[in-house]
């Protein structure tokens, strides 16, 4: 069925948008949220700001008081947890971004596109994607500045770079639901800080887990973050077995392939 | 459907236990406007919702452009333009970003959206800010670029969701100088307003809602003379004597110091009503005779089914 208009041109009943058009809609999206980021280049210093803090912290106050396994520097035993804290804690804006969108009216319009369903959601992972990229590329310039020293090469250390980013890009999956579920961009927010702390600060990212209570110390050895940790500590100093790499791959993996359908049909139905 | 854009057949929609669009059916002839008239709740923004692919139907049926908004949501939305209630546009974008975007969105190739952005920002008047960020615009210019945004793919089907509330008169006024040139073109456009004057000016047809369903429809003069020819207006000193007068008319239309009464039976119901004004002991400060307005119609359809819920 089609119907002609104006006289100027027809409009098919064609439905679906086709792959190569769904790439071009992902990528026009992440054109537009790595547009914002660039524009507003407060949310990339706001995004170190937290992450800087830690390191001091836990290299300077803390540090001090807690023996890394092995007998390695803590500085270097903190700084991929720092790493992956900070994706982690970047998937927030995932979030916030899809809440502010919705409450601006700015998804109304998008729906009413004949775009892909997916590339809101898309392109909202594929530019925090890129964002976490960057800033855990200067934390690890951060890092060197307060002594951390990897003995990974080159390659390991983009390896491990590249791990953390699908880890990521997992977490922002997650908080993609969040963003689409909670009724503003300050609920998103505070929605996050609840699901992240237990993943974050349960976990052998900042300390051994040795000296947790069993019943915590079972679920800070297995949960993702924990996981992840250890892959880059494999990558970057060669700590841990290389077996964590592969079990946070399938982690990252596995989260995505259950929440992005979730996220998508939530996106459907806001 | 070669006559019809817009046709919605028995539309509904409930969330939850609440009905926000209860029932609607309507039809707009290609290139005319119906305005949709309605409070705050009534079901008007649900209504475009649905016809826009936006929202799901819970039942009923929505054709736009001789598509069913269920079946081919893709063609819908390759025939509609949506201007919202909220200024939709990107604030950390330009100008000239959000329209460039729009136009990729619609799978236009980006030469093609570069041109169509330009000449929208040409048309209206927001050349000189193209490469500024939109939160640097004016509410007005956000507006003129959000309608802009839904005319990138040039639709033959336009839905503008209250599109000049908040607005100031001059802004109000521009807006609709570019909405009649959009239907001057052959555009069909469905639009939602509180304002009874903006209905007034642009609508073809109007239909005015109320809680969900349809409470009154056609064009305005026919609005208009449901009311009776003219309008009595008395005036008093005070809202006492004015709420005392609506007593005596049995009539609950009474604002602030004002009773309205309708002419029903030409001079004879202005004599009568004095009549009882003077048995009641009440002096009206000032007798106006008035044509009637959509404000009438608006009123005494809305709040006829008793005040509020």
């Amino acid at each position: 069925m089609t119907a002609t208009i104006s006289s100027t041109r027809t409009i098919s009943a064609k439905q679906g948008v086709g792959l190569g058009w769904t790439l071009r809609d992902n990528l026009s999206m992440t054109w537009r949220n790595l547009t914002v980021i660039r524009r507003v280049p407060q949310l990339l210093v706001f995004a170190l700001i937290q992450p800087i803090i830690f390191v001091l912290m836990f290299r300077y106050v803390f540090g001090g008081a807690i023996q890394a396994p092995g007998g390695i520097p803590y500085v270097n035993y903190l700084m991929p947890g720092i790493f992956v804290q900070t994706v982690v804690f970047g998937a927030i804006n995932t979030a916030v971004g899809l809440a502010e969108d919705r409450t601006k009216g700015l998804l109304e319009r998008l729906k009413s596109l004949p775009m892909a369903r997916s590339a809101v959601l898309g392109g909202r992972v594929a530019a925090d994607s890129v964002r976490n990229a960057v800033v855990v590329v200067l934390m690890i310039i951060v890092g060197y500045i307060v002594d951390f020293r990897p003995t990974g090469s080159i390659l390991e250390m983009a390896a491990a770079v590249g791990v953390m980013v699908m880890f990521g890009l997992s977490m922002c999956w997650i908080f993609a639901i969040i963003g689409l579920v909670v009724p503003n961009a300050e609920a998103a927010q505070a929605a996050a800080f609840p699901l992240i702390a237990p993943l974050v600060f349960a976990s052998n990212a900042f300390v051994p887990v040795e000296t947790m209570p069993d019943w915590l110390q079972w679920w800070a050895e297995r949960q993702p973050v924990s996981v992840t940790v250890r892959a880059v500590r494999s990558l970057m100093l060669g700590t841990d077995p290389t077996d964590y790499v592969w079990a946070s791959l399938a982690w990252s993996v596995g989260i995505m392939a259950v929440m992005a359908p979730i996220a998508i049909h939530r996106y459907r139905k806001a | 459907m070669t006559d019809t854009a817009i046709l919605a057949e028995d539309l509904r929609k409930t969330f939850d236990e609440v009905v926000a669009v209860d029932h609607i059916s309507l039809a707009v002839p290609k290139g005319t406007v119906l305005g949709l008239l309605g409070a705050n709740g009534a079901g008007k923004t649900t209504m475009v919702r649905m016809l826009t692919t936006v929202l799901e139907p819970t039942s009923g049926r929505g054709v736009v452009n001789g598509f069913d908004v269920h079946d081919h949501p893709q063609a819908v939305r390759r025939s509609i333009g949506l201007a919202g209630q909220y200024a939709a546009v990107d604030e950390n974008l330009t100008g000239r970003e959000n329209l460039f975007l729009v136009g990729r969105l619609h799978h236009m190739s980006k030469a093609a959206s570069n041109t169509r952005a330009v000449e929208l920002l040409d048309q209206f008047r927001l050349s000189d800010a193209a490469d500024r960020p939109v939160r640097t615009y004016s509410g007005g210019m956000r507006r003129r670029l959000d309608l802009g945004a839904a005319l990138v793919s040039h639709p033959p089907v336009l839905f503008l969701d209250e599109p000049t509330t908040g607005l100031d008169p001059a802004s109000r006024q521009d807006l609709w100088e570019v909405i009649e040139g959009l239907v001057g073109d052959g555009t069909t456009v469905l639009l939602t307003t509180q304002y009874l004057e903006e209905a007034d000016r642009l609508a073809d047809n109007i239909i005015v809602i109320d809680r969900g369903a349809i409470a009154a429809e056609g064009t305005a003069k026919q609005l208009k003379s449901r009311l009776g020819d003219t309008v009595i207006e008395f005036e008093f000193a005070s809202p006492a004597d004015a709420a005392r007068a609506a007593e005596v008319f049995a009539t609950d239309t009474s604002a602030g110091t004002v009773v309205r009464q309708v002419m029903t039976e030409g001079a004879a119901t202005l004599r009568d009503a004095l009549n009882r004004l003077d048995s009641a002991g009440l002096q009206p400060a000032h007798v106006a005779l008035r044509e009637p307005t959509l404000d009438d119609v608006f009123l005494t359809l809305t709040s006829s089914n008793g005040a509020g819920e």
